[in-house]
């Protein structure tokens, strides 16, 4: 049996056939997704250009702690949200445990460190005149500080990127929290460890083509806005 | 900014996206990977879902976590199949109104060759005794489910305590542990039902061992218990149950084929 090549059939086929059940995978994972990413990049990115910028005591701590916080696991993050909002946990009565939301909680929390130290890492290797010039044009140090994520989109979209490809990839976390419920809250990944523990080895194989497609186009539109 | 009202644009696309699911009601159903995985729920529920606009969110996972689950309150029904931990499950509690639904029943697999002799075993535990003494390979599911459960209670039969190179915790599902006791040529304990979508293109494993009492697999239902947690679908839950139990969905079960098989059976009244 040629693994691949009947993989790439499946593949094709299943786009072809508009499946309602990759449909819905692919839409759950996109959606999901840019939620995540989205709400990650409003905390990751002021807090990378926060750590970039100013100076207090304690930072280097601060920023080992981020590194350290790149190396989170997804089940770790998986398991630290379930345990809040499972029923038994402190925000248990809004029932989020099993549904989107509660996959978007657990995948912004993983996006966050990331875009982070993107964000971060883009400020330290910047032109270090930056802010005073800004500042001698007569912008106020907010301005400034917006002037230089300003310059720097192109690295800050880097950021974002990293952020989204890292959150539609994982599976852990969407397992976990979101249950893998068929329409509801079953991803592409969590589909294809579905069908590799059924034995569909070729399907799963054919769904991770398929993800890797919609990533693609994903990536072709945020590259188109980070070359604006 | 032109690139900022294009993505303002695709946020508001992804709001009125998200907003329009969700109009129905949502039932939450714990139940272990072999009412999934065989088939059975793509055409048990959708009846019951048109008829009370109702949808039915299936957490499938081995019986162990699926009650966990029930404990906890995170789901409305659990649909599993370990007569004792349900006893207990409904002793402590968690649920109200245990009924039974169907059975199948477990067999020992294993490869062609058979090295440690088993066809000739007179009962599942005399065949787990040979593996033992044999050390040939064998892959436990170790993960709590229904059928870990079960391959626990025919090693104390056995009187052999599992321990060694040859005794392979998984930690997987049923999937998952037939697909292993392939690559390694091992023994394994399976319900009939996975094993059947199995057989032929995905293992090359056979039955060695069926059809001893022990080895018969009942599956139960349970509401969880509104007294435990005032916040489930209690009513809903009990409508199901109903369902299921009743007339129209023990049909859809006792007529269920998989590879023109059938794969459970339902109690002759």
């Amino acid at each position: 049996m040629d693994f691949f090549s009947e993989s790439l059939q499946t593949a094709l086929g299943l786009i072809a056939a508009h499946d309602p059940d990759v449909l819905n995978a692919v839409t759950v994972s996109v959606v999901v997704s840019i939620w995540s990413t989205l709400f990650a990049a409003l905390a990751g990115i002021p807090a990378g250009v926060a750590l970039g910028v100013a100076d207090f005591p304690g930072k280097r701590v601060a920023v080992t702690f981020l590194n350290t916080l790149m190396a989170l696991p997804t089940v770790v993050v998986g398991l630290f949200v379930y345990s809040v909002i499972s029923r038994q946990g402190p925000l248990g009565g809004y029932g989020l445990l099993f549904t989107p939301q509660a996959m978007v909680i657990g995948q912004t929390i993983l996006a966050v460190p990331i875009m982070a130290n993107f964000t971060l890492s883009t400020i330290k290797g910047a032109d270090p005149r930056i802010i005073p010039t800004a500042l001698t044009l007569g912008a106020g140090p907010f301005g400034s500080v917006c002037r230089l994520v300003v310059e720097l989109r192109f690295g800050i979209m880097a950021a974002v990127i990293a952020g989204f490809g890292r959150v539609i990839a994982e599976v852990g976390i969407a397992m976990m929290l979101g249950g893998n419920i068929r329409g509801y809250t079953r991803t592409m990944t969590t589909a294809i460890a579905m069908e590799t523990g059924k034995g569909e080895f070729a399907l799963g194989l054919a769904l991770g083509l398929i993800l890797m497609s919609v990533a693609l186009i994903v990536n072709l539109f945020l590259n188109f806005l980070q070359q604006r | 900014m032109k690139p900022l009202r294009t993505l303002t644009l695709a946020l508001t696309a992804l709001v009125i996206l998200c907003s329009s699911a969700g109009a129905e009601e949502r039932l939450k159903l714990s139940t272990t990977t072999s009412t999934q995985d065989s088939g059975l729920l793509k055409v048990l529920l959708p009846p019951f879902e048109q008829k009370h606009n109702v949808k039915i969110d299936v957490i499938a996972v081995g019986t162990g976590q699926a009650l966990k689950l029930g404990e906890a309150g995170d789901v409305d029904v659990v649909f599993v199949h370990a007569r004792k931990l349900e006893d207990r499950f409904v002793a402590d509690g968690f649920g109200v109104n245990r009924k039974d639904v169907m059975y199948n029943d477990f067999v020992i697999i294993g490869p062609k060759g058979d090295p440690a002799g088993i066809v000739k075993a007179k009962s599942a535990a005399e065949s787990l005794k040979l593996i033992a003494a044999k050390g040939a390979t064998f892959i436990s599911r170790g993960d709590k489910s229904g059928t870990h459960t079960k391959e626990k209670e025919l090693w104390q039969a056995a009187g052999v305590e599992p321990k060694g190179n040859w005794y392979v915790e998984a930690g997987q599902g049923m999937g998952p542990v037939i697909t292993m006791a392939t690559e390694r040529q091992g023994y394994t304990l399976a319900d009939r039902g996975t094993y059947n979508a199995f057989k032929g293109a995905k293992t090359d494993l056979v039955i060695l061992f069926q059809g001893e009492k022990g080895l018969f697999n009942p599956y139960g239902i349970i509401a969880v218990s509104p007294a435990k947690h005032p916040h489930v679908k209690y009513d809903l839950a009990m409508r199901f149950v109903d369902y299921v139990t009743g007339p129209e969905g023990l049909k859809i079960i006792a007529d269920y084929k998989a590879h023109g098989e059938p794969v459970f059976f339902i109690y002759k009244k």
